[in-house]
């Protein structure tokens, strides 16, 4: 049997594992089909994490070799590099201030794994704004939730058992009613009531949304629509979607801007960031943005009022610039001379990119090419402390420190490459 | 070892002292006696002919939490211009904007944690105190405020739109359930003081009320924000603890709101209350345009009721940005955005935002009224220890602009000047002009100095008596107080140099600090039972340690008990 915690006591945690971040979790010293208020997201990563080789270290070429002699050479590596590219940045609050720092002493440009997505949402936001709500606020307000595009479980695991089919809520609000649109129907098991009420489900290909969320708005505005389909769903059943998102005491639109895998996302956001304007002139409705995990939220946040601007940014001499196109991992691949790459919750893989690499992350991490340096480290929420913030942004959570070992936090290797350039 | 500030020129209002030459000793941060061995001296600024302060202390300026960096993240075209107009030297003058940063307000509404602290200090600023901590985002506050260098901070948690209060009122729970609830807060979210923003309001836009007035109920709770100041006022006056209740009261920015205000005066049945930005809530009816000044009454009235205090909020010209807690106004208002955009969150049961640019125009009849009904409060209040000089930073103006207000407000030629300039309408419904008050240094000294001190009970600062922390500015005495009060020679913060002819030298970490009133822990126990059933966090994690801002070994926590005073 593995012993799972510092104490053979069970120990509750924060599960860094999704943006619910959910801090009611029991895990008991005898394993993981004990972890209490699991998820499949939870179980997965805690068994991931306690599996991990916490003798690992840190190598050279594929060459093992002393802590000390990893990080002198990261600094060499930064020293000579005019442009480096920090990537990847899976890491939470305290790992993030220290790659700040690192990132202002060697002109890093900063790229989150996820921002592919976090900028369709960030840009709507810069052009719009957006009305949106907060976890709590779903579990007692919401009465009608539109999921777009995305069955909310697969990327956020826990949501319907914590905040929509609670049983106890303030105000006595009714159970909830789900929409599903396009949304494939073998997903959609999460939204049947426990009292077997099935959701609505509403079948349209993923392409289709822009122009459905187009047609919901028209229909708000009591426009009329002279076609009897829009992508390929009736206008009568849209009708009827529109009208109960407007007799909600409390509407919540959810959409997740990791699947709106088609060119200039941010529209189709912003579309369904009207789509809650216009319901607030008369009733109440919010906004709930999904995030995409390995805290992406934590270092948009920190990087914001460390710098003043959000990922995709770059300091030049110390002064933060800021442009979601020019500073993505993919275009910086081209340009940087050097590739710091951090995951520190999941053993994700650095891009393929011809420059000396420096790899810190996670133990597990399987490296088809051999990088310059592996610097292995703790995984944030099993082998140290750290902060997290929620999907919703508004909530920070400690993360604790699980067991001991000898491996290094993040932002201890950080500083310490910092300290040596 | 003993550092001696010679023959300075001290304004120090807490001692009566108007600006008389006196020597200050400095020892292990503190301010000493003259000691009995001048050997140990080693270190003397000869400030003949200066102008010495205590540090100043902004009581009430968004500097840290959710809001403010929503406000950043929507916003990156305002940090680009600042950005272009910002010189860049190295560290630690790496930091140093352009000499006409003062008073342009396009720069700085929005300004890194970094940032903050070092325009601060550059101002002669050394303490800072974050007016809308939304408890659930207490965390968020503080990590903010603690990458905020240089400067001394604190905030206040928001009360009052929260469920848990509310159904404690609606249950008519008594007072000293409430009072235990408070203080608990307070400990949880390692706050100063309490703040209610719009009383009631915040939580009625979540069930969609759209205006809530002061006898107005809450649908849902049945409860009137008349109650919740009642409730709040006497709670925070019961604990003991300095600060007395901070309002921003229902109806911001609304036409004919200053009846409210006024009304509001007198909601807490005589306990001290702090009216919170009050420019904003003095707005009359009157003329075409049905919207005029209504300063006269409520400065007639402030001067009256003794146990109100206000800071003014002034508005000043040109492009910023607002945040605020209340969601309700902010959403009504949000039309007025400028650029178009803006960000509104129901908040965790607990609190709400509303995030949105703004530009101030003085061509535009109601801006133009705005910047002198702020003014007109200004020099219409008596008493200079119960009026604060803000900005409600960022929301009227960034703080940035300190020294601009403190012109207009000493200095009646150049503030008829630029009333001379703005929108003729606006002009002809403002008595500014008839105003001759001019501030004196010792009146400044008191409302961002000695008065803030008192106000919040920091005890040991914003004074430079024996015993005080030494956070010292010194000041060359110059005609022109805008370029007076943008540059000191120097500022010492804990007895160090940190700041020279307006340039940091010396990167140093302020403290937090709180308040910390007593209370019975039973309190946790219909807490807990409320955070399982309807939270979304365990009650453990709400709360936050001593050990979360100081283990960095950068922050520190220092208590305040009203009754060491």
């Amino acid at each position: 049997m593995k012993n799972y915690t510092l104490s053979n006591e069970p120990t509750s945690a924060t599960c860094p594992a999704c943006g619910l971040l959910c801090d009611d979790l029991i895990l008991n010293a005898t394993g993981s089909e004990s972890v209490k208020n699991g998820c499949a997201k939870s179980i997965t990563f805690f068994e991931q994490s306690f599996q991990t080789d916490i003798s690992a270290s840190a190598s050279l070429f594929g060459k093992p070799c002393d802590l000390n002699t990893a990080i002198s050479a990261a600094a060499d590596i930064l020293r000579k590099s005019k442009q480096p590219l920090f990537a990847g940045l899976g890491t939470e609050v305290q790992g993030m201030r220290a790659l700040m720092r690192l990132a202002e002493k060697s002109n890093a440009t900063l790229d989150h794994m996820h921002s592919e997505s976090t900028v369709r949402n960030t840009l709507t936001m810069q052009n719009s704004g957006w009305l949106t709500t907060t976890l709590a606020e779903i579990k007692n307000r919401a009465d009608v939730i539109l999921a777009i595009g995305t069955d909310i479980v697969s990327s956020h695991p826990r949501f319907f058992e914590k905040l929509v089919w609670n049983t106890d809520s303030l105000f006595n609000k009714p159970t909830p009613e789900i929409i599903y649109l396009s949304v494939p129907a073998e997903n959609t098991q999460a939204g049947i009531a426990p009292n077997g009420t099935p959701p609505t489900v509403i079948p349209a290909d993923t392409a289709s949304i822009p122009e459905i969320v187009n047609a919901l708005n028209a229909l708000l505005h009591h426009k009329k629509i002279k076609a009897e389909t829009v992508g390929g769903v009736a206008v009568s059943t849209l009708q009827a979607v529109a009208d109960k998102l407007k007799s909600a005491q409390y509407a919540v639109v959810v959409w997740s801007a990791a699947s709106l895998k088609f060119s200039h996302a941010e529209l189709t956001v912003q579309s369904i960031v009207q789509l809650i304007n216009t319901l607030n002139e008369n009733s109440r409705a919010a906004g709930f943005p999904l995030n995409s995990g390995d805290g992406d939220t934590s270092i948009n946040n920190t990087s914001t009022w460390l710098s003043g601007y959000p990922t995709r940014s770059r300091l030049v001499n110390s002064k933060p610039e800021y442009d979601t196109y020019h500073f993505s991992t993919k275009k910086q691949s081209k340009l940087c001379d050097a590739l710091l790459w951090v995951s520190t919750f999941n053993p994700h893989s650095p891009p393929d990119i011809k420059t000396p690499t420096i790899v810190i992350g996670h133990p597990n991490t399987q490296l088809e090419h051999q990088p310059d340096v592996f610097i292995p480290v703790g995984i944030p929420g099993v082998d140290h402390a750290g902060l997290m913030f929620r999907v919703d942004s508004s909530i920070t959570l400690p993360l604790k420190k699980l067991r001991d070992n000898h491996l290094p936090s993040l932002s201890d290797v950080i500083s310490k490459i910092e300290a040596s350039l | 070892m003993i550092t001696l500030l010679k023959n300075g020129k001290i304004y120090d209002p807490a001692h009566k002292k108007d600006g008389v030459i006196e020597d200050i000793y400095i020892y292990q941060g503190r301010v000493i006696p003259k000691p009995l061995e001048p050997s140990k001296i080693s270190q003397t600024f000869d400030l003949s002919g200066k102008v010495v302060m205590a540090g100043a202390i902004d009581m009430h300026s968004h500097i840290g939490g959710g809001k403010m960096n929503i406000a950043r993240m929507m916003l990156p075209e305002l940090q680009q211009k600042q950005a272009q107009e910002t010189k860049h030297l190295t560290e630690p003058e790496a930091h140093i904007c352009t000499p006409h940063c003062s008073h342009n307000t396009t720069h700085h509404s929005i300004p890194s944690a970094t940032d903050t602290g070092f325009r601060y200090i550059e101002m002669g600023y050394t303490a800072a105190f974050e007016p809308a901590i939304s408890p659930v985002n207490a965390r968020q506050a503080h990590l903010e405020m603690g990458d905020t260098p240089m400067i001394d901070k604190g905030g206040y948690a928001m009360l009052g739109n929260d469920d848990y209060f509310l159904r404690m009122l609606a249950a008519k729970k008594d007072q000293k359930a409430i009072n235990d609830y408070v203080a608990w807060i307070l400990h949880a979210t390692q706050a100063i003081g309490i703040k209610v923003v719009n009383p009631g309001g915040i939580n009625a836009f979540k069930f969609n009320q759209r205006r809530l007035n002061l006898d107005e109920n809450n649908s849902h709770y049945q409860v009137s924000p008349r109650e919740i100041l009642q409730s709040l006022s006497r709670a925070v006056h019961e604990l003991g603890i300095a600060k007395p209740l901070h309002v921003h009261c229902n109806n911001l920015g609304a036409a004919g709101n200053f009846e409210t205000t006024l009304n509001t005066m007198g909601a807490s049945d005589g306990l001290p209350m702090h009216l919170t930005h009050i420019q904003f809530h003095s707005y009359g009816t009157e003329g075409d345009k049905k919207f005029s000044s209504a300063a006269a009454q409520i400065s007639e009235a402030l001067n009256k009721n003794k146990h109100i205090t206000a800071d003014v909020g002034q508005i000043l010209f040109g492009q910023t940005v607002t945040a605020s807690g209340d969601a309700m106004m902010q959403h009504l208002n949000a039309k007025h955005a400028n650029p178009k955009k803006s960000v509104i969150m129901d908040i965790e049961c607990d609190a709400g935002c509303g995030v949105m640019p703004f530009k101030y125009r003085d061509q535009n009849y109601v801006n133009a009224l705005q910047w002198a009904i702020g003014l007109e409060i200004f020099l219409s209040a008596e008493d200079p220890w119960r009026i604060f000089l803000t900005t409600d930073h960022p929301n009227g103006a960034p703080f940035t602009s300190y020294p601009h207000l403190i012109r207009l407000l000493m200095d009646k030629a150049f503030r008829n000047e630029t009333f001379a300039k703005l929108n003729l309408d606006a002009q002809a419904m403002s008595n500014l002009a008839s105003l001759e008050r001019e501030y004196s240094l010792y009146d400044i000294a008191i409302m961002t100095r000695a008065g803030a001190s008192k106000l919040i009970g920091l005890n040991d600062r914003g004074h430079l008596g024996v015993g005080a922390s030494a956070d010292i500015t010194v000041y060359t005495d110059q005609a022109d107080r805008e370029a007076m009060f943008s540059k000191p020679d120097y500022v010492f913060k804990n007895g160090e140099l940190v700041v020279r002819d307006g340039v940091v030298t010396k990167v140093v970490w302020g403290a937090t600090h709180t308040a910390k009133p007593a209370f019975d822990i039973g309190v946790e126990k219909g807490l807990k039972d409320y955070f399982d059933k309807y939270q979304t966090m365990q009650l453990d994690n709400f709360k936050m340690s001593n050990d979360e801002i100081s283990h960095d070994g950068r922050g520190s926590i220092v208590v305040h008990d009203k009754a060491s005073l």
